[in-house]
């Protein structure tokens, strides 16, 4: 068995081992430790001596750690008579556990940055090291995080059932922050959505999943080898992940098919429709205005009504985009990078390349700004 | 989550409400500064919001490339800078909301006659990653 197998084989069984301790009686946030202690155990013991069922095995660990942690406590003897026997075994679930703990750690009482971290350690199995990390704050600072969260919902029952759209919030939001430090937060992301997927039969789960597969296809063509961001226009279609691509359009028509429409059904069937194009000339632009009138519709968002001026300036025209973009409040966030975008392709070079310079200095993004920086430059040295 | 400068000018900035220059404080004036700053630090890491937290010198050397082969000249300090950066406090929050409340708290640090110095500390996104998903 080497390492990574190891690895990734582990933290696909985290969430139910932990389900598991819940369900014995141990509390959220001492069982979440004690199943910490035995991953890290596993990481010692098993190249050397694999276990045969390593879900009891690690489930056996767990328990142990838990009863040791909670004897230790000396204050809390009365509890120890309660939990030091054997626990009942095999006490039938009335929910899915690895489905609660998603419910769990996504609850509506944590902010965001407190549900992602909290779901990336007790579903996704990552160590607090590791999420630190990949949000590049101290270690210290993320295991206070984590360990504030889950005193936060330490007093939540566990068998309630959760919001579904609180958990795609959370999964939606790791996966966008993409690959920083040594883990790799979109695949991480892809992993968990699958997984519940698998849980729970939802359009609006696989509309995530697809939407994430779809992008996921295009990530190697995103970024130049010098780090610049490459626009979807001028990605090298030919390098797309077609396997992905696939997957990603049958889930997604799988899901369209039960008519239950959500927004990230919507968002994938724009990501399908551009993966779709064999170039980017040949974007069905008029029905991707039309999945971002229902997206308009779903969300009423105003990123969604700029993202939907500049497929309009696609389908109708640079003045139509520009009209779509007049009715919108210009303090948005990428709205002076649409208008240099439509005014360029309107032929008006010197209002785009003004307006590309002040998108540069307003993008909160460091690959952004270099991205519209250029664009300005581009268009400044072509004028004189 | 954003991460946020909160910098600390000497000169540069407008002048505090409560301006009165460090080394006419009483020490125990002093001490509670200095606490003040720690405790406000120490809470940060509670919350799982702290990132890091510098002082610097308040003067330093000017350095640039001067040609192939031969080594970079030094100059400076300069006494007629506008600017000295006293350091720095960076943090993780949630919202730019969080951000001002904290830069507001941090701003309220004592300091004569054990009164909030009120010096305007300035606040500073830091440029990040695009999202995966833009369109």
């Amino acid at each position: 068995m080497t390492a990574q197998l190891d690895e990734a084989l582990l933290r696909s069984l985290t969430p139910g081992v932990l389900g598991i301790l819940v369900r014995r009686g141990a509390d959220f946030a001492a069982a979440e430790d004690a199943v910490q202690d035995a991953l890290i155990e596993a990481i010692r013991v098993w190249p050397a001596d694999p276990p045969r069922d390593p879900k009891g095995w690690l489930v056996t660990v767990a328990w142990r750690k838990f009863l040791d942690a909670t004897r230790a406590e000396a204050a809390r003897r009365r509890r120890e008579d309660v939990l030091d026997e054997e626990p009942e075994p095999g006490q039938a679930a009335a929910v899915d556990d690895t489905l609660q703990l998603y419910f769990l750690c996504a609850h509506p009482s944590l902010s965001s940055s407190s549900a992602v971290a909290l779901t990336l350690r007790a579903v996704g199995g990552l160590t607090t090291r590791q999420i630190a990390q990949a949000y590049l704050v101290p270690e210290a600072t993320m295991a206070q995080r984590i360990s504030r969260a889950k005193r936060t919902v330490s007093g939540v029952r566990f068998d309630q059932p959760g919001d579904v759209a609180t958990v795609l919030r959370v999964l939606y939001l790791v996966f966008n922050e993409g690959y920083s430090g040594d883990v790799d937060l979109a695949a991480e992301a892809i992993r968990l959505t699958r997984q519940l997927a698998a849980a729970i039969d939802h359009p609006e789960v696989a509309g995530l999943l697809a939407l994430m597969l779809l992008h996921h296809a295009r990530r190697a063509t995103r970024t130049a080898p010098d780090g610049g961001l490459v626009p979807l226009a001028e990605q090298d279609r030919g390098r797309w992940d077609t396997a992905l691509i696939a997957e990603g359009v049958e889930i997604l028509q799988a899901a369209l098919a039960r008519d239950r429409l959500g927004e990230y059904q919507a968002q994938a069937a724009i990501a399908a429709l551009h993966a779709d194009a064999p170039t980017a000339g040949e974007t069905d632009w008029v029905q991707i205005v039309a999945w971002y009138d229902e997206l308009v519709r779903l969300t009423g968002s105003p990123i969604v009504r700029l993202n939907r001026a500049v497929a309009v300036g696609e389908a109708d025209g640079p003045r139509a985009g520009l009209a779509a973009l007049a009715e919108l409040d210009d303090s948005l966030p990428r709205h002076t990078a649409v208008a240099a975008y439509l005014h360029e392709r309107d032929g008006d070079l010197a209002t785009a390349a003004r307006l590309y310079a002040e998108a540069a200095h307003q993008a909160p993004h460091l690959a952004e700004r270099d991205y519209l920086t250029r664009q300005a430059a581009r268009l400044n040295t072509r004028r004189h | 989550m954003a991460k946020y400068l909160l910098l600390k000018h000497y000169r540069g900035a407008p002048s505090a409400v409560n301006d009165v220059p460090m080394d006419q404080w009483t020490p125990e004036e002093i001490s509670a500064h200095v606490q003040y700053m720690r405790d406000f630090a120490a809470r940060l890491e509670e919350t799982g919001e702290f990132v890091d937290s510098q002082a610097l010198a308040p003067e330093g050397t000017f350095v640039r490339y001067d040609g192939e082969g031969r080594p970079p000249v030094t100059d400076g300090p300069f006494a007629e800078t506008k600017d000295v950066i006293a350091g720095w406090m960076v943090i993780d929050v949630d919202s730019y909301e969080r951000a001002v409340e904290l830069a507001g708290e941090l701003s309220a640090a004592p300091g004569a006659g054990g009164k909030p110095i009120h010096e305007w500390l300035e606040l500073r996104p830091f440029l990040t990653s695009p999202p995966t998903i833009t369109e």
